[in-house]
Order: C-alpha cells, then structure tokens, then sequence
C-alpha cells in the first residue's frame, strides 16, 4: 500500500490558527481594560483570583473572537484586510470556529462564575451574546450605526472587571464604559476612511459607504465632542486624581484638535497626501485609549 | 514494497496542535488547583461546604454581642466518637 494521504488542505491547521480565531489583538484590549477595571475597583482580589478573572474575560472575549469570524467568513473573504484569516485561507472550517466559538463561551463564562461571582460571569454571557448575535449577525450588515452600538460590547469589558472585585456597578465603572463607547465609533470611521474600498466591496454600511465621507469626517469630529467630558468626568469620581485629570485634558484638547483637522479636510487633499491626518487620527486613537486607562491604573498605585 | 513507518505522517502534521493543547489543558488543571487553594484558604470553601455537609452555626457570619457557647444537653450524630461515649442522638 502506498502512503496515504488523508486529505487534501490548504496547509494543515496549526494551533496558532486557532489562536487567531481569537482575535488576539482585540483580546489585549479587552485584558487591558478588565484589567484596570479590576484593580481600581475599591475592593481587593486574591492576586491569583484576579489573574484567572482576567484570563476569563479574556477568553470570552476570544470566543465571541471566533463566533464572529464563523458568522463573518464572506465578508472576510473579500476584504484584503481579514482575507488572510484561518477560515477565508481554508485551513479551518467554519464549523471547527463555531464549536470552539461555543466551547469556550460556556468555559469561560462557568469558569468566571466560580473564581469571581455570578454576577460578572452573566455579564460575560450579555456582553459575548451582545458582540456574536447583537452586533456579528444583526447590526453589522443592516445599519451604518453598526459600530456606535456593536461598540458597546468592547466597552464592557472593564465594567465586568469591576464586577469582579466588587460584584456591581457603579457610577466609575459606566463611566469607563462611557470612555470606550464613545471612543469605538471615531477610532473605526478614520479607519474605514482610508480602508474605504474594503467595506464598500464586502457590502458592510458603514458610514462612508452609506453617507458619504464628508458626513463621517462631521461624525468624527462630534464623537471626540461628546467624548471628552466622560473623559473628564471620570476624573472626578472616586478612582481619578491629578494624575488621570491632567492626562485626559491634554488627551481630549490633542484628540479633538485632531479631528477637527480630519473634518476640514476634503477627500482631495485626503487622497492628496495619502491619508495623512486620518491615519495619525487612527493611530492617535489608539494611543488615547491606552493611555487613559495607563493614567486611571498610575493614579491608583500612586493614591489618590 | 514501502518501509515500515512507526507514525504516521498525519501525527508529524498535527504536532502543533496537539503539543499545544496539552499545554493549555495542563495549565488550565494547574489554575484550577491554584484557585481551589485560594478559595480554601481564604475561608471561601466553608461557604460550599454547606451544600453537602450538615450546616454548621460556627460557619455563619457571626453576630455582633451574641455569644455562642456549648450547649448543655448536646445531641450527638449518631455513629460520632460523642454517640458511642453516651450521649443522646434523639432530639
């Protein structure tokens, strides 16, 4: 008998594709900022609890990852940006995504349950329901609003770290998600500003497709508006201070310059210099984030 | 004629994967043990031993001015070191 092959793939599954089911990248946000919900919160966790708490939202997280790119597997294979995941490449199928999506949703949920309380881990569950059914299969393909409100399920996260340690909500943990819910809907237009082909090939509204790219860059600029006194006024509650305060004023009054550059632009210039003011937008954007929850866990460690 | 092949070339294919996950399977087992000694030890075990044990009052958070002392008529568990040394079982 000559060698068998078992079948034929385009390459053989290796773990990291799995890995990358995930979404990796999105995950280290979401540890980031369940992370800092968690330590600022005004109750203290068992170092190890806090780690596996941590881990758990992280790989819920992961699993919402993977529901998504199983419900998501046409859009992604016509968009050059996601064209080269695990289940477009044909080296994962997308039953295989939507098992481990499941598999690790109810780990990840029981598991938060037992480390940390109950309530977190039904948190957990809403915000993995709200990112795979709410947003993947609902909101995304039917509304140019898909971002505004499929972003709330990247801002939960440090209300659930909250949750960990303290078992509630409260007025610090809102305004963290406030912080990220309203940061979500600028830091993705200047994205698809300069990625304005991809979506509009995928069939994805997204505001430039649907409204045109003078709306969004008006858009842009009202977000970063109505961002900054959340911004701030999470500074006055119990987890700010001087530190936390002087980082989002200079962030806010940097961020709102920004996109009043990105609004007076037209798509000439915009073109002109290849995206210019867009992508250090986007990559501003990015900076913001981190560093607002860099302050808010600084300002802990020092006192307030 | 084809040579004799101790393993299949579909293990050398899969290598990844499944070195990969007895990691992850290893490491979950030794967060699990981590965290059981945690909730052990931070008291937390005594809140689920209620769910197979009989209830203990000693367990309950205790009581501000309320003093807790041996009764004078115990009753004992039958088959306990107290039941064999005389003591009622009978409520």
């Amino acid at each position: 008998m000559a060698d068998t092959t078992t079948y034929e793939t385009p390459g053989e599954a290796q773990f990291g594709d799995y890995v990358a089911l995930l979404k990796p990248r999105v995950m280290s946000l979401v540890v980031f900022t369940a992370f800092v919900g968690l330590i600022v919160a005004p109750v203290h966790l068992h170092p190890l609890v806090a780690f596996c708490s941590v881990l758990f939202i992280a790989i819920g997280g992961g699993a919402s990852g993977a529901l998504n790119m199983w419900y998501d597997a046409d859009i992604d294979a016509v968009m050059r940006r996601t064209k080269g995941r695990p289940i477009p490449s044909g080296r994962v199928t997308g039953g295989e995504a939507l098992g481990l999506g499941l598999a690790l949703s109810g780990i990840s949920v029981m598991m938060l349950g037992l480390s940390a309380n109950w309530f977190a881990a039904g948190f957990l569950a809403f915000t993995i329901f709200f990112y795979a059914v709410i947003y993947t299969m609902w909101l995304k393909r039917s509304t140019p609003q898909n971002i505004v409100i499929g972003g709330a399920a990247g801002a939960f996260p440090p209300m659930i770290g909250w949750a960990c340690a303290t078992g509630g909500i409260s007025i610090e943990s809102l305004l963290m998600f406030a912080l990220i819910f309203f940061w979500t809907p600028p830091h993705f237009w200047a994205l698809a500003l300069f990625m304005k082909e991809d979506y509009h090939n995928a069939g994805v509204p997204m505001l430039t497709v649907t409204h045109g790219r003078q709306v969004t860059r008006r858009h842009i600029f009202a977000y970063t508006l109505v961002l900054a006194p959340f911004a701030i006024w999470l500074g006055l509650t119990s987890v700010g201070g001087p530190i936390y305060l002087t980082a989002a004023v200079v962030l806010n009054a940097l961020f709102i310059w920004r996109g009043w550059q990105v609004m007076r632009r037209t798509d000439e210039q915009s073109y002109g210099d290849g995206h210019k003011a867009e992508k250090s937008f986007f990559k501003l954007s990015l900076y913001y984030l981190f560093a607002h929850f860099a302050a808010l866990l600084i300002q802990h460690w020092v006192g307030v | 004629m084809m040579a004799l092949r101790t393993e299949h070339e579909l293990h050398g294919r899969r290598r990844s994967r499944n070195v990969g996950l007895l990691v992850v399977l290893l490491a979950f087992v030794a967060l699990i043990f981590g965290l059981t000694v945690v909730k052990v030890q931070n008291g937390e075990g005594a809140a689920l031993e209620g769910f197979d044990h009989q209830a203990r009052p000693a367990l309950l958070p205790r009581e501000e001015g309320v003093e807790i002392s041996p009764s004078r008529d115990p009753v004992a568990a039958p088959g306990t070191p107290a039941a064999e040394q005389g003591a009622r079982t009978e409520p």
